[in-house]
């Protein structure tokens, strides 16, 4: 039994060696891999891809989302959104671009973004049809169009859902870039991908790093959908009262 | 060679004959051929999302019910449940191959913690909006706690813990395709290990979803019979 647990503390001393120090390479002793350098360039990358494909399915969702959401249209497609992009595989819709479209960084971003679309797709549609009627009633008889409706009193009464949506794409889309170097796409899943190259320390230790990265995207995302919730919605829902200017109020000066 | 994989036993395929095969195209007559090829990675796929949703369900529920009754533990257990989830999949079949080595039991073990948070949060739920006058006119006949739960609680519950069960389902169907990186098998191996010929992609990705879809299916109609009292509602 102490020896399982002397090796299991072998393998993740290891593993974590290999985050902070070069080593050579398993598959050519003359190249040095991993070490602090390797893992936050990697790191960066993963980002990047990350970011891309969530801002890309971000940027399709919430206008589209407002849209069908301000005139109650698409019920069936935004609410099953999320129920078919999880019945699909990961897995296979990367395979899928890679097998029809090709490799390479646009096509596995391209992959990602469509999966970071339907959380944020259903999550805008509901927020939006759940702001009040009244709030909109008023917003109406204020003289204000469809748009400025749509900008000034849906979009902030809707954020916080929103990005509780926006949360859980990136998580979704930060794990899965692990296998992105499936597609020749370079990210922390690299040695994971390539053990012959990084060795079994290195696959181990990159486990590690997008397990921390991961997490602190999610516990990053879960601060910033405290910071846009509208004032007003914060009290309603009894949390703790802060003194910032509300950002509703923000919006209204920013735009003319 | 960025994109080699070495963790799976490699299977080279044959593909010698015709163009659309040696084009990695969509190829009807390779995949007629071949589908007895996806026959073991199937049951495989099947065995490791029933297997690790059953023992999900069990452990959830249970624990579901002990914080329904003591309260103070609802938060440390749905917080460890989220973090669990939140650990990316293909990482924890790795983090774990030290403690379990490579097979299905990691890949089980990994399974089985990711539909964890959607059964328990479900379940919690759902006896959370068992309506508080049921409950009352229950005790006023003079149940017992232990039949409160099970006779009261727990059916007027089963909507929601459906609905827990089927996302648990179609979740762990997707990352079932990951658990050959713990050497677990599954359709994902098929597909990784050919993922640029497109009858490969086009015949181990519609198992998987129409695996999804098969498995939600069936839960759905268990549900139909068992809440006998909603159909009537609704007629």
């Amino acid at each position: 039994m102490s020896l399982v647990l002397a090796n299991v503390l072998n393998d993740f001393g290891g593993a974590i060696e290999f985050l902070f120090k070069q080593q050579p390479s398993q598959l050519d002793p003359n190249t040095e891999v991993g070490g602090i350098s390797e893992m936050l360039d990697l790191t960066l990358k993963h980002l990047a891809l990350s970011a891309s494909a969530v801002a890309i399915g971000t940027a399709v969702a919430i206008p589209l989302g407002l849209y069908l959401g301000h005139h109650r249209k698409g019920e069936f497609a935004a609410i099953n959104a999320s129920n078919v992009g999880r019945a699909i595989p990961t897995l296979v819709l990367l395979t899928v671009f890679i097998a029809y479209i090709g490799v390479g960084f646009v096509p596995i971003m391209l992959s990602l973004a469509l999966l970071a679309l339907p959380p944020v797709l259903t999550n805008t549609w509901v927020a939006v049809t759940q702001v009040e009627r009244d709030s909109v009633d008023a917003a109406r008889g204020m003289g204000m169009t469809d748009t400025e409706i749509i900008r000034q009193v849906e979009l902030p009464l809707s954020l916080p859902t929103i990005f509780a949506g926006i949360r859980v794409a990136a998580v979704n889309v930060v794990a899965t870039a692990t296998i992105a170097p499936l597609g020749s796409v370079d990210s922390l899943g690299t040695p994971i991908i390539s053990g012959n190259v990084y060795g079994a320390d290195g696959r181990l230790g990159a486990a590690i790093a997008v397990s921390v990265l991961t997490l602190a995207v999610s516990g990053a995302l879960a601060a910033l959908q405290r910071a846009v919730t509208p004032e007003g919605l914060k009290l309603g829902a009894g949390e703790p009262q802060r003194r910032r200017l509300p950002n509703l109020r923000r919006r209204e000066a920013a735009t003319p | 060679m960025n994109s080699w994989l070495q963790l799976g036993q490699l299977e080279i395929r044959e593909r010698q004959g015709g163009t659309c095969e040696a084009n990695n195209g969509f190829c009807p007559d390779w995949i007629a051929d071949n589908l007895h090829r996806y026959v073991d990675p199937f049951l495989q796929h099947i065995f490791l999302t029933v297997v690790s949703v059953a023992i999900g369900f069990v452990i959830a529920f249970a624990l579901a019910l002990i914080a329904h009754r003591k309260r103070w533990l609802l938060p440390p257990l749905s917080a460890s449940a989220q973090i669990l989830y939140a650990i990316p999949s293909v990482a924890l079949f790795l983090l774990l191959l030290p403690i379990t080595g490579r097979g299905t039991v990691t890949g089980l073990v990994a399974l089985v913690s990711y539909t964890l948070i959607f059964i328990f949060v479900n379940v919690t739920a759902g006896l959370e909006a068992v309506p508080k006058e049921s409950v009352d006119a229950a005790r006023g006949m003079g149940l017992t706690e232990r039949q409160l739960l099970w006779r009261v609680e727990v059916p007027l519950a089963l909507p929601e813990i459906f609905a827990g069960l089927r996302i648990a389902t179609t979740t762990t169907v997707g990352l079932a395709a990951l658990a050959f990186f713990a050497g677990a098998g599954g359709l994902g191996e098929e597909i990784n290990a050919d993922k640029g010929f497109q009858s490969n992609i086009a015949v181990a990705g519609a198992l998987a979803i129409g695996l999804a879809l098969v498995l939600d299916l069936l839960i759905l109609i268990v549900q139909w019979l068992m809440t006998p009292w909603r159909r009537a509602a609704a007629a």
